[in-house]
């Protein structure tokens, strides 16, 4: 149970903030450490005071009082009268809209925020990001996810210490938004700069996410690892309601190509089928499974369709009042948490308790490879 | 028709004052612009108004006003005549002084309302960038308002060539000194007998009007197109 509730994070806490807002009617007030390596993701609805929060980060915006610190660094305090204005203080941001300049073409866009002349990094990532066919062109003849891509790599061929992402698929269509999904976690793990990644998509952000602050109404309602916090049956409104999911991590370890299935190892005794992917042999990956994608049988069925059957134990169960009539329930397979929804019915008459053994049976289907 | 010295030395004379009301009112111009489409301040339309005071008054008054501050019994003329030896009534300078302070609000409203329609987000995203506020300035918000800079110029230039009322009453009408074109055709039409010569100052003024706003369009074009070739 150790790692499904929340636990002080042990990881170095590198940016700390502590602030207090007020805009109109809004009172944003925050205090968090974030840890210094990997996405945080900031999740909430609209007006929950992510993009407010990521201005003060940035120095866009001065809060009435706070404290933030990055490292060593003192960013801001109020009580001291610090203050580092935002050229100073090397946190890149890519805003929702791209904010490309006009009047420079994409090179000149690229090459505006570097420190030097560093011929190999911006090879490397006009590269990673796919730009190279777009560097004499104007920002105005790029379509959307381009000028995305764009603006990511202006951010970062400004060598920051942090990159802010301010739900950058924001306005894209389906398959734009997947394709620049995957160059922004491509580029999260190939890149060595922590990202603070704000959305108010819960598909989203368990893509690309590695700790997670659910916010609500100015306030944080949960900052933690995204595993942990998925698991969490409090926050199942916040994380997706129906399409609450579990996320696990394996490596792959063989393709079937005649079937065009992906087998998934999450340890020595587990594995995973999946459909196929193009991730290569040795390579981790990352799954999510939507809760009401489970199914149990108190017994391995035989004969059935179902790929996955994983035997697990019910660690926890509750029915939330806004979901009277299903059950949701925590599984526990080896070191791993899956989360189950059923329905009240079968609950019943399957006279599941906690504690008990069970066979867990998720369709290859199912997955959602991130 | 070929120009008398006379008619050539009106020429040189009016451009000569106009350029230079130009060079003198532009930095000064760029930064009021600037403070206003950027900033909110208590008395900001007192501010706002006086810029604009030149506008409205008669020019008579203007130069009226000049004589009594920039006059060498003035505040700030005493001054200048006793540190830097400067006096200016009466000099072309002064002439410049007087056409620059009529031109300024005309440089200042065309230069604002473009620097205003600058988004502020692209100079957000430039500091983010790690550019000071004054790269932001000179990189990002000048070269997008260049368009209402150039306006703004050559409405000023057109002002300042044409200016009569202030120039007469604080710099005089000395010729070869401070007697622009307005103010020659002005004496020639005070001389019986100097219809034609005035007729030919006339076309002079109409040629000079055209081909400083033909040259602005041109220089507005050329801009356009090297900051769209920029690379930074």
């Amino acid at each position: 149970m150790a790692n499904v509730t929340t636990t002080p994070q042990a990881s170095d806490p590198r940016l700390k903030l502590q602030v207090e807002q007020q805009l109109g009617a809004f009172h944003l007030s925050v205090a968090l450490n974030l840890p210094a390596t990997g996405v945080s993701g900031f999740f909430g609805p609209s007006g929950s005071g992510k993009t407010s929060l990521l201005r003060l980060i940035a120095g866009l915006e001065r809060p009435k009082q706070g404290v933030i610190t990055l490292g060593e660094q003192t960013l801001l305090d109020t009580r001291q009268g610090i203050f580092v204005p935002p050229h100073r203080r090397r946190i890149g941001v890519v805003f929702q809209e791209a904010r490309l300049f006009p009047h420079y073409r994409v090179r000149g866009n690229l090459t505006y925020g570097m420190r030097k002349p560093a011929a190999q990094r911006f090879a490397e990532i006009v590269e990673l990001l796919g730009i190279e066919a777009l560097l004499e062109r104007m920002p105005g003849t790029l379509s959307g996810g381009e000028a995305r891509r764009v603006a990511i790599g202006r951010a970062l061929l400004s060598e920051p210490q942090l990159l802010l992402m301010d739900e950058p698929l924001t306005g894209l269509d389906g398959a734009r938004k997947e394709e620049l999904l995957r160059y922004i976690t491509r580029l999260t793990q190939q890149v060595d700069i922590p990202v603070i990644y704000v959305s108010h998509d819960a598909e989203e952000i368990t893509a690309i996410a590695d700790h997670l602050v659910v916010m609500k109404a100015g306030q944080v309602r949960a900052s933690d690892k995204l595993g942990a916090l998925l698991q969490r049956f409090d926050l199942t409104h916040e994380l997706g309601g129906f399409d609450a999911a579990s996320l696990l991590q394996g490596e792959v370890v063989a393709h079937e190509t005649a079937y065009g299935l992906t087998h998934l190892a999450l340890d020595d005794n587990y594995q995973l089928v999946l459909p196929g992917t193009s991730a290569p042999i040795g390579s981790h990956l990352r799954v999510r499974i939507l809760a009401r994608d489970i199914a149990l049988a108190l017994t391995p069925p035989a004969n059935t369709s179902y790929r996955n059957q994983l035997s697990a134990t019910i660690t926890d169960f509750i029915t939330l009042p806004e979901a009277p009539y299903t059950v949701e329930l925590r599984l526990s397979i080896g070191r791993f948490f899956l989360r189950a929804r059923l329905t009240r019915k079968s609950w019943d008459e399957m006279g599941l308790a906690k504690g008990m053994q069970v066979t867990a049976l998720i369709r290859s289907v199912s997955f959602t490879a991130c | 028709m070929s120009l008398s010295p006379a008619e050539w030395e009106v020429i040189r004379l009016s451009l000569l004052i106009g350029l230079a009301a130009i060079a003198w009112i532009l930095p000064p111009g760029i930064a009021v612009a600037w403070w206003l489409a950027r900033f909110e301040f208590r008395g900001k339309a007192v501010v706002d108004g006086l810029i604009h005071l030149p506008l409205v008054l008669p020019p008579v008054v203007v130069g009226y006003l000049l004589l009594v501050t920039l006059g060498r019994q003035g505040v700030i003329g005493q001054w200048l005549y006793s540190t830097l030896g400067v006096s200016l009534p009466f000099t072309w300078q002064g002439a410049a002084v007087a056409s620059g302070v009529m031109a300024f609000p005309l440089l200042v409203r065309a230069l604002r309302l473009s620097l205003e329609a600058v988004d502020p987000k692209l100079e957000a995203a430039a500091s983010t960038l790690g550019a000071s506020r004054w790269r932001v300035f000179t990189t990002i918000t000048l070269p997008l308002a260049v368009p209402g800079l150039l306006t703004g110029t050559v409405l000023a230039f057109a002002r300042a060539l044409s200016e009569f009322g202030a120039t007469i009453t604080f710099a005089s009408n000395i010729p070869g000194e401070t007697r622009t074109l307005p103010l020659a055709l002005y004496t020639l039409i005070q001389s019986p007998g100097q219809e034609s010569a005035a007729a030919r100052l006339c076309l002079i003024a109409i040629a000079i009007a055209l081909v400083s706003l033909i040259a602005s369009e041109w220089l507005a074009r050329r801009t356009r197109q090297r900051l769209q070739e920029r690379d930074g």
